[in-house]
This record gives C-alpha cells, sequence and structure tokens, in this order.
C-alpha cells in the first residue's frame, strides 16, 4: 500500500476521532441552553388551563384542602384547587404562619398526577415529615403529618 | 451544597436520540481504529471486521437500550464518551497483540462484555442511588477486606513487584478497583451526615478550622487504614487516588479551602518521608528527573518503559504515525499503563490531546451531574466519582508524560485489566443513573402531557 493511501488513512482516522469529540461538546453545548425555559411556562399555562376540568376528574377520597393542625395558627387551611401551595411567613404564602422558626417561603405543596407532594425550599430549620428531615419532593396521603417549624400541617378531604 | 431551594424553571430533554447519534459516531471510532489497525499491519482490512464490529455494536446498542428504558433523563454524553473509550483501547491492544503475539485484546472484549453486562445489571438493580446510602458502613468494610485480600496468603499474588491481585480459579483479580467504588459510597454516606459538624463545630488553629475528633474520627481512621494496606502493598498509584479522592470528598463537604492547605501540606510531607525511607520511591523520583541516565543496562534499566514511550511520543510528533505503523511494542507492557504512549506513538499529538478531552467530558459531567443533582449524597458520589477518573488520569497520563513521578495505575477504560475495565464500567453506571435522577423534571412541574406524567411518576420516593 502505498504511502500516500496510510496517510490519507491516518488523517481520516483523526479526523474520525475530532468529529465526536466535537459532536460530544456540540450535544453539552445544546444540552446546556436547550434546557429549556418556555418548557417550564408552558407547563403552568397547561396547568392554568387544564385545572378547571380537573377536580371533577379527583377521585373520591381525594384530599381537597391543607390544615394546619397543631401550631400558633391551628385551624387555618387553603384549598388544594389552588396548587402549588406556598407555606412560609412571606406575605405571598397560600398558608401564611406566624412561627419564628418558619421561613419567609419555607415549602410548598404541588401536585403531580393524582398525587400530592411536599417540598422544602431551602428553610432554615428545615421541613419534616414524621422525623425525618426531607431533601426531596416527597409524597403526601392524607393525614400525613407535615412539621414545619413549630407547626404541623397535614392534607385533609 | 447547599439544599435545593432553587426552584427549577427548565426540564432537561431526555436527548436518547442525541445519545444515539453519538453512539454511532464511538462505533466509528472503535471500529475505525480497528480497520486502520489491520490496514497498517497487515494491509488489508482485518478478516474478522464484521463480527468485531458486530459485537461492539450489540453491546453498544444493548447499554443504551437499557438506558432508555430505565434512566431515560441520564446524561446523553457519558455513554458514548466511554464506548468510544473502550473502541479506541481494544483496537490499540489489537495491535500491539499483532506485534507482539499475544491475545490481549480477545480478553479484553470477553471483560467489556462482563462490563457492559454489569453496566445493565447496575442501572436495572439500583432504581435509585439513595438505596446505596443504607450501605454507608457496610460498604467501607467490604472495601477494607477487599483491599486486605491480597495480603491473604494463597489467594494473593505479587505481579511485578506490587501485592495488589488475588487469584480464584483461572481468574485473577485486582480488588483495589472495586474498593475504590464502594470507598466513594463510603464517604459521601459518612460526610453528607456529618458536614455541618465538620464544618462548624471545632476549634481554629493557624487559619483552619479543625474539626472535633468525634466526628472526624471514623472515616479518618477508615481512611488511613486503607492507605496504610496500598502503602503496604507498595501500590502507589492507588494510595495517591485515595488520598486525593478524600481530600476531594471533603473539601467539597464542607466548603472549606484550608482542607485542601492541610492536605496539600500532609502530602508533602508523606510524599518526602517515603522519598526518603522507601527505595522503590527513589527509583521513580530518580527516573522521573533524570531518565536517561537509567535508560542503558549497565544502569539496570530503570527508565526503559518511561524512556521509550518518549521515544515513541516523539517520532509520533504532531500526527502520529499511522496505526499500526508505528513501534509501540517496543515499550514494555505497552497495553496496560503505557497504552498512552502507544496512542502518542501512533496518532501523535491530535489524537492524545482527543483522548484527554474525552475524559474530561466524563469528568465535566459527573460535576454537572453532582451540580444539578437534588440530594447531598448523590451530589457526593457524583463529585467523588467524577474526582476517581480525573485523578486516575491525571496520575497515569502525567506519569507516562514526565509531568509527575510514575506511579502504577490502569488509564480508565483504555489499558487492558479486566477488574479496571469492569469497576469503570460500573463507576459509569453510576453516574447516569445519579444524572438520570438529578435531570428529571422535579414532580410538580410536569403535568402537561400524559407521557410526562406517567415518568414522573416512576419516581421512587424513598
Amino acid at each position: 500500500m502505498s504511502e500516500l493511501t496510510l496517510f490519507l488513512i491516518k488523517l481520516a482516522y483523526l479526523a474520525i476521532l475530532w468529529i465526536f469529540v466535537l459532536s460530544a461538546l456540540s450535544v453539552i453545548r445544546s444540552d446546556m441552553f436547550g434546557a429549556r425555559i418556555p418548557e417550564g411556562a408552558r407547563a403552568a399555562a397547561a396547568k392554568r388551563d387544564a385545572r378547571p376540568p380537573k377536580p371533577p376528574r379527583a377521585r373520591r377520597g381525594a384530599p381537597t384542602h391543607v390544615l394546619v393542625v397543631d401550631g400558633e395558627n391551628q385551624g387555618e387551611r387553603a384549598e388544594l384547587a389552588e396548587a402549588p401551595i406556598l407555606i412560609g411567613r412571606g406575605p405571598d404564602a397560600a398558608i401564611r404562619l406566624d412561627d419564628d422558626y418558619v421561613s419567609t417561603r419555607h415549602a410548598r405543596i404541588a401536585a403531580s398526577g393524582d398525587q400530592w407532594f411536599v417540598e422544602d425550599l431551602g428553610s432554615t430549620n428545615g421541613t419534616y415529615i414524621g422525623n425525618v428531615r426531607i431533601t426531596q419532593p416527597t409524597t403526601l396521603t392524607l393525614g400525613t403529618q407535615v412539621r414545619v417549624g413549630k407547626t404541623v400541617i397535614e392534607l385533609r378531604k | 451544597m447547599s439544599q435545593s431551594g432553587v426552584i427549577m424553571e427548565f426540564v432537561h430533554r431526555r436527548r436518547r436520540g442525541a445519545e444515539l447519534f453519538l453512539l454511532v459516531l464511538a462505533l466509528a471510532v472503535g471500529v475505525g481504529a480497528y480497520a486502520a489497525v489491520g490496514l497498517g499491519v497487515d494491509e488489508e482490512v482485518p478478516a474478522d471486521i464484521i463480527g468485531y464490529g458486530g459485537w461492539l455494536a450489540a453491546l453498544v446498542v444493548v447499554a443504551h437500550v437499557v438506558v432508555r428504558f430505565v434512566a431515560p433523563y441520564a446524561d446523553p454524553v457519558l455513554l458514548p464518551v466511554v464506548a468510544a473509550l473502550n473502541g479506541l483501547g481494544l483496537a490499540v491492544i489489537r495491535r500491539l497483540d499483532l506485534a507482539e503475539d499475544t491475545t490481549f485484546a480477545r480478553q479484553q472484549l470477553t471483560w467489556m462484555t462482563v462490563g457492559v453486562a454489569l453496566f445493565v445489571l447496575t442501572l436495572l438493580l439500583l432504581r435509585d442511588h439513595r438505596v446505596l446510602q443504607r450501605f454507608t458502613y457496610t460498604s467501607g468494610l467490604a472495601a477494607l477486606i477487599l483491599l486486605l485480600l491480597p495480603l491473604v496468603p494463597g489467594i494473593g499474588t505479587d505481579i511485578n513487584g506490587a501485592q495488589i491481585w488475588i487469584h480464584a480459579g483461572p481468574f485473577s483479580f485486582q480488588p483495589g478497583e472495586i474498593a475504590k467504588l464502594l470507598l466513594v459510597v463510603t464517604f459521601a454516606g459518612y460526610l453528607v451526615l456529618h458536614r455541618d459538624a465538620l464544618a462548624l463545630a471545632g476549634r481554629r488553629v493557624l487559619f483552619v478550622d479543625l474539626p472535633r475528633g468525634r466526628d472526624l474520627g471514623p472515616i479518618l481512621l477508615m481512611w488511613l487504614v486503607s492507605l496504610g494496606v496500598l502503602v503496604f502493598e507498595t501500590d502507589l498509584g492507588s494510595s495517591l487516588l485515595f488520598f486525593g479522592l478524600f481530600l476531594i470528598m471533603l473539601y467539597v463537604s464542607t466548603e472549606r479551602a484550608g482542607w485542601l492547605i492541610v492536605g496539600t501540606v500532609l502530602f508533602l510531607a508523606g510524599a518526602m518521608a517515603a522519598y526518603r525511607v522507601e527505595s522503590h520511591v527513589q527509583v521513580r523520583v530518580d527516573t522521573w528527573l533524570h531518565p536517561f541516565d537509567y535508560y542503558s543496562d549497565a544502569s539496570g534499566g530503570k527508565s526503559f518503559q518511561l524512556v521509550e514511550s518518549m521515544f515513541g511520543m516523539g517520532w509520533g510528533g504532531l500526527l502520529g504515525r499511522g496505526l499500526g505503523l508505528g513501534m509501540p511494542d517496543r515499550i514494555p507492557r505497552a497495553e496496560s499503563d503505557f497504552i498512552m504512549g502507544a496512542i502518542g506513538e501512533e496518532l501523535g499529538l491530535t489524537g492524545m490531546i482527543a483522548v484527554i478531552l474525552l475524559y474530561g467530558l466524563i469528568v465535566e459531567r459527573a460535576f454537572r451531574a453532582s451540580l444539578i443533582c437534588r440530594d447531598g449524597f448523590g451530589k457526593l458520589v457524583a463529585v467523588g466519582l467524577g474526582g476517581v477518573v480525573a485523578l486516575q488520569v491525571f496520575v497515569v497520563i502525567g506519569g507516562v508524560t514526565r509531568l509527575i513521578p510514575l506511579t502504577g495505575l490502569t488509564t480508565p477504560f483504555l489499558s487492558y485489566g479486566g477488574s479496571s475495565l469492569v469497576a469503570n464500567w460500573v463507576l459509569v453506571a453510576l453516574l447516569l443513573r445519579i444524572s438520570d435522577h438529578a435531570r428529571r423534571p422535579a414532580p410538580m412541574l410536569v403535568t402537561d402531557d400524559e407521557a410526562d406524567m406517567e415518568t414522573t411518576q416512576v419516581v421512587k420516593m424513598a
């Protein structure tokens, strides 16, 4: 085989190698910018539109509201239809707690399908289910007691 | 390392199509190298290229399909990069086989099959990486036992001056490779629970907050024992790897830069002491500083391997000799520690930079997964695994290119070596699992379409 052919093979292989490296880089690049912000916005919009027809589909026995069962604000409630529900001391919270151990935006309760989740929003003192501090969105069922600061809340029918 | 306070306003796409596209290119890299080796050595495309390429493609497709089903949001770049490196490694080993009349490539392909099988198994069995946190201490103990096994008379064997192998029947195995994965899990599980205590409680001595003994004690002991075992087995590379790994994870979990200073000082002190006491460390440093003084047989040929690889890289130059056209078989054991020397000779600087970039991509993707991961344990495991790859590549390629003294470690995915290859495939499976978890949309955001809803319900809440 001639010297030239071998040289071309060598160049061709190096080209393949670099095409691979560059395509991997371009996938990473598109992954970075392709993480789409509109998607969230669209999801939110869809949620707003989809919310009204949802309640009729809600099965019997599904929770309808969140109730503060213990603490300063005992008895306060928020309808799940207005999900996601923000819990905290701040003025924009759906359940506003006068509890010194609660952060301004402490936790929130949101739905996925017919399941409800509570998610800690980086609060100082944490959100607890039982005596476990949650670090991930965690499933809530009827009567699961969620503790934020000195307050206990739960889902009710 | 704050908890996931920010609400993610975007959703990662699955990118499985991009992964498939990259995998096809990765196959071209692997099979192309195999064909180029045949053309270079025998002037013809190897006869078994269909079977070989088919087998490689089957392995890659199986891995891809499994990822598609059980980790749909996993990082799209990791698997192709690993497949390309493994394919290139196979071709280079095959090229050395042709020159030296050995059958390492065949065995390596078998090990790759085992590796992919374990990769698939890990993804199938481990649906949630947080399960591993339960095995913090168990895996620490297992790592210690694995590290001690080579010292047991009867199953431990001394190969090339380092007692790091065990024999069971016809198989020999290097337990340290599995131990590094177990140690990552142990360190992560321990540090994620104790990082607040480690970072905040304790006294300040010379700009460094020293943690209390009861917080750092257990993990320090565990680490010292594993390091001691390795030093006793004269496995320099692995000792360096574990030392660095511990330091990285301690730094990342406590956010105290003081650890890096303490670690560097400790490392320098330890290295100086080792240089004074251990004769084989002296040899390594001397051959690093003055390789040509130890090249000839008269001086024992201690740096023969290193110098031959330097000759090879020098001869290779910018574009290399071309696959199959160099003389990498002049380097003793070029298929394991010195595979980068062979690549530098036949693919030149251009090829070598591409390979190093690919390793960089693996590390970057690991750190990326760690950044976006929602739980502390996953973050630390991802950092640890990325750190392992980074350190290992640095130690080995740095040694081969004479940037640092040479210490024996395998080049991940390229080198011939079953234990290393299998362990690294499992490492990638763990990374994919964590990145799948991290990139999956948070449950509350996805309510718009039915298909997405189903996938989010697969999220297991511990």
